[in-house]
């Protein structure tokens, strides 16, 4: 494996289509991006943007029907999972890559012990017993701040606050060590103080562990402060990708510029925060050219009829509008 | 144990329910238009005659010492005597509790281990063929009065396979099994579709919960989330499906006993009733109470065994 050259995951041209009635809506409009082995890659955008359905399709959770994968590769480590059987990608699911989901309270099941869950991965790709698993649960759940882990790994959900059944839901993502997690959306369920430290906790054990993250956040904010690199995400495209402090210092896409203005956190100079202006365009009838048009103050004619693509602004760093330079 | 304290709660709560019930049994007699033992007799009786029965029966004393006699009479086992086969109705119902009980497990079993796998089949093969065949079987099943079916049954399995007999309630536990094989096919035929529509269609929902797509993110395969989350989640809705009915069956199996020659307490209460034998009306009704109020019971214990937020309540 040539970790320097070759990203972990690559995403290519992935268009994700979900049948409707009397047709089709894309979600996913030919998306392409890579995460590096290690990096986090913070992928923000308004709900419906398309950043849930991207996590899901690259583990191929998306039910079908009504999902399709129309078009595009998802290449982890050089396979694509696109294509991959069933029980080969049911090896990666949970082992290599492995998934955070955003509401802690349901992401277990009621009628099953918490460290039964968390250890099933265990038991299931590692082959462990009961015994093993139990005891490596156990360290699994203190590395993860659970007080008197081995008391309370018999517990069921519905005795756990949201923020502690978050803490076991990371340590069963955790337990079979993945080299990639995606996380979506994972503190939007949880209240502020607890944002903070589960956070805090991600960063920490990606540090720890040295895996790669895809941390989904309707927050920009909270992506910010984590992320090495920026995927901007709206109506189902990927707009604008770069090194964190460069989308963050100069955004050359006006989504990522309004979503800043509108974000409390990301411009504590500003008198008052500017919403952007009208909703996200209807998946369902997307016109050419930049889906954007009509919410943007930098707007040209050009805009509603050239078609919009990503393409480089600096190194490492692309923007999806037609006037990158005027975005300020 | 949590169990006993579990079964011990409900069974105080079933008191007043129970006492209600008694209530009504005991009015029964005196809310028919009538007077009950003239009706009795079917009026060809002497007033000598029939007071003397007002006097046996305690009929001439106050109500309320009447239903203080009724109850307590009750609780010690003794539910009066038949006016007209002149037995004590406990007797009479005993006799007849036997295979009205075996009857209604053997035919809930049956249900249970048609209905499971036909659900779990349909609801992994949703809106496919095997889906649409179980649920139109179902159907037509459901459809069909049970008479027909057990006349059916009768004709196929008894008279031309020979395989079972179609009357009687056999000896030894075994000649139970087999003698009741086709009454309680018919009972399952006509539970099994409810069992299946039902299952198949909580099923259906639990596999939407987020938990199984964590289940799904986790690696595991189809089938071991379709046994271990999804069923388990949708087996709730399902008892509660079965609870209702088998509290239904415990008077409501008249027609398959009565097709099938079976002794049981649907005959009973039919002749009972006919010929207007208040106790054993009476009587029968508590019966029915206790095993509607048992099979509640039984299935509040199977949500506790599901699901284990039901016994921290």
């Amino acid at each position: 494996m040539s970790q320097a050259t070759e990203p972990l995951l690559r995403v290519r041209d992935l268009e994700i289509a979900f049948k409707v009635r009397g047709g089709e809506v894309l979600a996913n409009r030919g998306v392409s991006l890579d995460v590096a082995a290690g990096e986090t890659l913070g992928l923000v955008g308004e709900s419906g943007s398309g950043k849930s359905v991207l996590c899901r399709a690259i583990l191929r959770l998306l039910p079908s029907p009504p999902a399709r994968t129309k078009r595009g590769r998802v290449l982890f480590d050089g396979t694509d999972l696109v294509t991959l059987p069933e029980a080969r990608l049911r090896e990666i699911r949970g082992t290599d890559i492995a998934m955070v989901f955003q509401n802690p309270m349901t992401s277990l099941s009621p009628v099953w012990p918490i460290g039964d869950q968390v250890t099933e991965g265990l038991r299931i790709h590692r082959g462990m017993n009961r015994i093993e698993a139990r005891e490596r649960g156990i360290a699994l759940l203190q590395s993860i701040g659970i007080p008197e882990a081995a008391r309370r790994y018999d517990d069921h959900p519905w005795q756990w606050s949201g923020g502690m059944l978050q803490r076991a839901v990371i340590a069963m993502a955790m337990a079979c060590s993945p080299r990639l997690l995606l996380a979506d959306e994972p503190t939007t369920a949880l209240d502020v103080t607890i944002q903070e430290q589960i956070l805090a906790l991600l960063t920490d054990l990606q540090a720890r562990s040295g895996m790669a993250m895809v941390l989904v956040s309707h927050d920009i904010g909270v992506v910010a402060e984590t992320c090495d690199r920026i995927a901007v995400m709206y109506a189902g495209m990927l707009v604008e990708t770069g090194p964190a402090a460069e989308v963050f210092g100069r955004p050359r896409h006006p989504y990522t510029l309004g979503l800043m203005r509108s974000s409390p956190r990301m411009d504590e100079h500003a008198e008052r925060l500017q919403p952007i202006p009208g909703q996200p365009p209807d998946l369902a009838k997307l016109a050419a050219g930049c889906p954007f048009v009509d919410r943007c103050a930098f707007a040209r004619e050009d805009c509603r009829h050239a078609p919009v693509a990503l393409r480089e602004v600096a190194q490492g760093h692309a923007s999806a509008c037609l006037f990158p330079e005027a975005v300020r | 144990m949590w169990v006993f304290r579990f079964v011990g709660l409900r069974l105080v709560q079933a008191v007043p329910v129970l006492l209600g019930i008694s209530l009504v049994a005991f009015l029964a007699i005196h809310l028919v238009p009538g007077d009950p033992v003239r009706i009795m007799l079917q009026g060809r009786a002497s007033d000598a005659a029939v007071a003397e029965i007002y006097a046996r029966l305690g009929m001439d004393r106050p109500l309320l010492v009447q239903y203080a006699r009724f109850v307590g009479r009750a609780v010690t086992g003794d539910l009066g005597t038949s006016i007209i086969q002149r037995a004590p109705v406990a007797t009479i119902v005993g006799e007849r509790l036997v295979p009205s009980s075996f009857l209604l497990v053997y035919a809930t079993l049956l249900s249970v281990l048609i209905a499971v796998p036909l659900a779990v089949w349909a609801a992994a093969r949703r809106n496919r063929l095997a889906d649409h065949l179980i649920r139109l079987g179902g159907t037509v099943s459901f459809a069909m009065p049970s008479f027909w079916i057990g006349l059916i049954l009768i004709l196929g399995f008894g008279l031309t396979l020979k395989w079972f007999p179609i009357a009687g309630f056999g000896r030894g536990f075994g000649g139970h099994l087999h003698h009741l094989f086709l009454p309680a096919l018919t009972i399952a035929l006509f539970l099994a579709p409810l069992l299946i529509q039902s299952l198949r269609a909580a099923m259906l929902d639990a596999m939407t919960a987020e938990h199984v797509e964590v289940a799904r993110a986790k690696g595991l395969s189809e089938s071991r989330i379709l046994f271990k989350y999804v069923l388990r989640a949708a087996s709730i809705p399902v008892v509660t499906i079965l609870a209702v009915n088998i509290g239904w069956l415990v008077s409501g199996s008249v027609i398959v006993e009565s097709v099938f020659s079976v002794a049981g307490l649907g005959m009973l209460l039919v002749h009972a009733v006919s010929t207007r034998d208040y106790p054993v009306i009476q009587g029968l009704t508590l019966v029915f109470a206790v095993m509607v109020i048992g099979t509640n019971l039984l299935a509040d214990l199977a949500y506790a065994l599901i699901d284990k937020r039901v016994r921290a309540e």
